[in-house]
């Protein structure tokens, strides 16, 4: 015991034994290396946030740490003896708590449940015991439960503090927390932020995982930085408090990416509009029912050449907008022309051939099949259309020039077109079926949130091509979450709340007055009638 | 129509109610814990018609209804340990190997029984009922309720305990959460493949049970292809129970008396077709699915083998 206490006491960036380390690990899969002979320490009393772009490497180790995966080369250390976690429960005992980036929580179980998770089952839930617990984790970590709720029925800010408190009840000595903020609002992280420097005040080791620079430098007390799946470098400490934010920003993109920040702020674009109208919408409106929002009287014009942008807080009816456009989803009412040219009662696949192209959110579910190649998933949209197919007989070899084509043109990293596509990182998809979407005769390109999800070079490159694409004469719906890619793209801002366009504004770079305007119309005043009245 | 409603036929339709409930309550119990833990168990049938054959087989060589009872759950749990290597450990596709083991079961039972009988069919003598002095004797209920061999009532505790182990311990929980997010499961430090072989193997045992009860109490010997389709309407009253013991009994006791209806009417001698009394049990079935088919809830995961760390 004795023993025990003495090596807990040494644990520290002094005697650099971290509470766990990995040393020189490295972890492959099929055709790319995800994990690159990376070493790390992590310390108790610390924040240590691994930064990097999607597809760096962040996961794989979260995966390693968590005992989901083990690595081929290297070793992992616990308290500075060499250990293998080789199962979930291996990570558990160690004292390793994940909060992963997707929700390991049982819906259909209430909060109570899912806290006792993995206990034996013969056992009963030891109720009164948890709930006294839980008094104690709401007075130093403010995280508050309803108990008997059911999981599913809580927000998503809520199921990542039952993931939190499950750590804490767990007596963990380390908790992961892998994209955590993916998922909150911006207040939300606000408040974990803050809960994690008092899970580290409490002697924790916390691993933050995370893409956002801002959050690195507020949140983390050492960044290590994650490039291709090798460590490109690391923020200390005494480093970090010695630099402003702006300085520590930049020095991580330089880390990043091998380039200042400078470069990644986007100025105004110049407006390439034309006169014609592409695309107009009339009076436009949709069923809602209890889970969907209906859309309700919108009416939009769309001119060659110019970038419609469309903001309001996430499930305001961007989606289902974006659904009626592309013919996914059934109108009640309202007139949608393409060209002058009635498409209201338009398929899908007629709306796509007259040149009405959709680039769906859910790159995944929706846009993809993740375990066809990509060349098929390249030709997804075309079944039965040449010159892919011809008599109805498929040309394989047509198809896979055609994706190998799309993969040079938009510069997608995969190890070749008969890779199925599941296992691109989600900008190397994005990429895919924006060829996909381009390919033939567009007119008109309805983005729903484009650069969500992806890693800062993605995002800017995917908003570079969106400026490509209106340039060269089409019209670009963008619809966005994101306030900032707006203004930086849109000659002009329609705002939805509620499921209809609360207004319009010209994007004429008037900088905070026109931020604050919008931000009015997200919140559901409505100019349209202020004008009117 | 009066005359149905005689003495005969009332008594006749209680006792088979129960008579065909029992085998079906035994089947939907053990389906409705391998569902809860996210196997979609389709051998059942086959587990069922293995205990009916071992069951019978070791009560006629050993005299023992109670060791028959022991080799059914053993026939049982022998097919379901083939399931739980293939379906849980190796992940195989969970549908196809339950026809399997069903087709293979159907034919395995047939040429044993084959081999060791040719075409007789023996029977095993009539087994003891329990005997409540004063209720036994009651009129038409008397004999169907408390006439009854233990095993029916060791069924009905059955449900009782399986009842308080879903929702005072962890077991309930531990299975939802292996159907429902088996990976929430797997990282939470639980043992995904453990419970899931444990609910296949639990399956196998009441499957097994139920069947030697078909055979050596509710017919008194084995024919080949006996189960009938007791087994698949298990999983039929284990989808409609939503996860509670209770409904798979009141299931049970629903399609029992449809089953029982029919002889209940032969017996009478009603002048109804016996084509179309044959027919009550699956219009039965049918009816109960158009009606409450669409509030079954099933289980997330159900029929997807669980491979840690797969995307």
């Amino acid at each position: 015991m004795a023993n025990a206490t003495d090596t807990l006491a040494n644990l520290s960036p002094e005697t650099g034994t971290g509470v766990i380390g990995v040393h020189g690990v490295t972890k492959r899969f099929p055709g790319v290396i995800a994990v690159n002979n990376v070493s790390l320490n992590f310390y108790p009393g610390e924040v240590h946030v691994l930064l990097g772009e999607n597809g760096a490497g962040k996961s794989t180790l979260v995966g390693i740490l968590a005992g989901l995966q083990e690595p081929d080369e290297g070793h992992l250390s616990l308290n500075g003896r060499e250990a293998r976690l080789a199962s979930p429960s291996a990570s558990l005992e160690a004292g390793i708590s994940t909060v992963f980036q997707h929700s390991m929580l049982v819906p259909t179980l209430t909060v109570l449940e899912n806290l006792t998770l993995g206990a034996p089952w013969y056992e009963r839930p030891p109720r009164a015991e948890i709930a006294a617990r839980m008094d104690e984790l709401q007075r130093d970590f403010a995280l508050s439960l309803p108990l008997d709720a059911i999981t599913g029925e809580l927000s998503l800010g809520q199921q990542q503090q039952i993931e939190i408190a499950r750590a804490l009840l767990r007596n963990s000595k380390v908790v992961i927390l892998d994209e955590a903020t993916s998922m909150l609002t911006p207040q939300g992280a606000e408040e974990l932020g803050a809960r994690m420097q008092k899970l580290v005040k409490s002697g924790l080791a916390v691993i933050f995982i995370t893409h956002k620079l801002a959050e690195a430098y507020r949140f983390g007390n050492r960044i290590s930085v994650l490039k291709q799946g090798a460590l490109a470098g690391e923020l200390g400490p005494e480093e970090l408090k010695a630099m402003s934010e702006e300085q520590a920003v930049d020095q991580i993109v330089r880390l990043m990416f091998g380039r200042a920040a400078g470069a990644t702020s986007s100025a105004h674009r110049k407006s390439s509009a034309g006169e014609q109208t592409v695309l107009k919408v009339q009076a436009l409106s949709t069923q809602g029912d209890a889970d969907v929002m209906g859309l309700a009287d919108i009416s939009l014009a769309l001119r060659a050449g110019e970038i419609l942008g469309v903001a309001g807080i996430d499930g305001n009816g961007q989606k289902q907008l974006a659904e009626a456009l592309a013919g996914q989803r059934s109108l009640i009412a309202g007139r949608v022309e393409l060209d002058g040219e009635d498409i209201t009662g338009a398929s899908v696949a007629q709306r796509r051939r007259k040149g009405l192209r959709y680039l769906t959110d859910d790159r995944l579910a929706e846009g993809s099949v993740a375990a066809f190649p990509i060349s098929e998933n390249a030709v997804l949209k075309d079944i039965g259309q040449s010159p892919f197919w011809v008599n109805g007989i498929e040309r394989p070899q047509r198809i896979a020039q055609h994706a190998r084509d799309l993969i040079a043109n938009f510069s997608v990293r995969t190890p070749g077109e008969t890779t199925p596509i599941g296992r691109l990182s989600g900008g190397n998809i994005q990429k895919l079926l924006l060829g996909r979407e381009l390919f033939g005769e567009a007119r008109v390109v309805v983005f729903n949130k484009p650069t969500y999800g992806l890693d800062l070079q993605n995002i800017e490159a995917s908003r570079k091509r969106i400026a490509e694409i209106a340039e060269r004469g089409l019209g670009v719906l963008l619809i966005s979450t994101d306030l900032d890619e707006l203004l930086a793209l849109s000659d002009r801002i329609a705002v939805m709340e509620g499921g209809r366009v609360r207004g319009t504004v010209e994007n004429d770079g008037s900088g905070e007055a026109l931020r604050l305007r919008i931000g009015r119309m997200m919140a559901g005043e409505d100019e349209n009638k202020r004008a009117a009245a | 129509m009066g005359g149905l409603l005689t003495e005969a036929f009332l008594s006749s339709l209680f006792t088979g109610a129960i008579v065909a409930a029992v085998p079906m309550l035994l089947a939907g119990l053990g389906e409705q814990m391998s569902e809860k833990a996210g196997v979609l168990n389709i051998g059942i049938e086959g587990m069922m018609l293995m205990g009916a054959y071992m069951g019978f087989l070791i009560a006629f060589k050993t005299d023992s209804l109670w060791l028959g009872f022991a080799g059914g759950i053993l026939g049982g749990v022998l097919t379901a340990i083939v399931m739980a290597i293939l379906c849980v450990r190796l992940g195989l596709n969970q549908i196809v190997i339950g026809i399997g083991l069903t087709l293979g079961a159907e034919g395995l039972t047939a040429l044993l029984h084959h081999f060791q009988f040719s075409r007789t069919y023996p029977r095993l003598p009539a087994p003891e009922r329990l005997n409540v002095p004063g209720l036994t004797d009651l009129p038409i209920i008397g004999p169907s309720l408390f006439g009854r061999h233990l095993i029916v009532y060791l069924a009905i505790a059955a449900v009782v305990v399986l009842a308080l182990l879903y929702r005072r311990t962890n077991l309930g929980m531990t299975l939802r959460a292996a159907g429902e997010r088996p990976a929430a499961l797997d990282v939470a430090g639980g043992n995904v493949l453990g419970i899931r072989v444990f609910a296949v193997l639990f399956t196998g045992a009441m499957a097994g049970l139920g069947g030697a009860y078909l055979a050596n109490i509710g017919a008194g010997l084995f024919i080949p292809f006996m189960t009938g389709g007791a087994g698949f309407i298990g999983i039929v009253l284990a989808m409609l129970a939503r996860g509670r013991p209770l409904w798979v009994l009141i299931g049970s006791l629903i399609f029992g008396a449809a089953l029982s209806l029919t002889t209940a009417l032969q017996v009478a001698g009603s002048n109804i077709p016996t084509d179309v009394i044959q027919m009550l049990p699956f219009a039965a079935v049918m009816l109960v699915l158009v009606l409450f088919g669409r509030r079954a809830k099933l289980p997330a995961a159900l029929g997807v083998a669980y491979e840690r760390g797969a995307r």
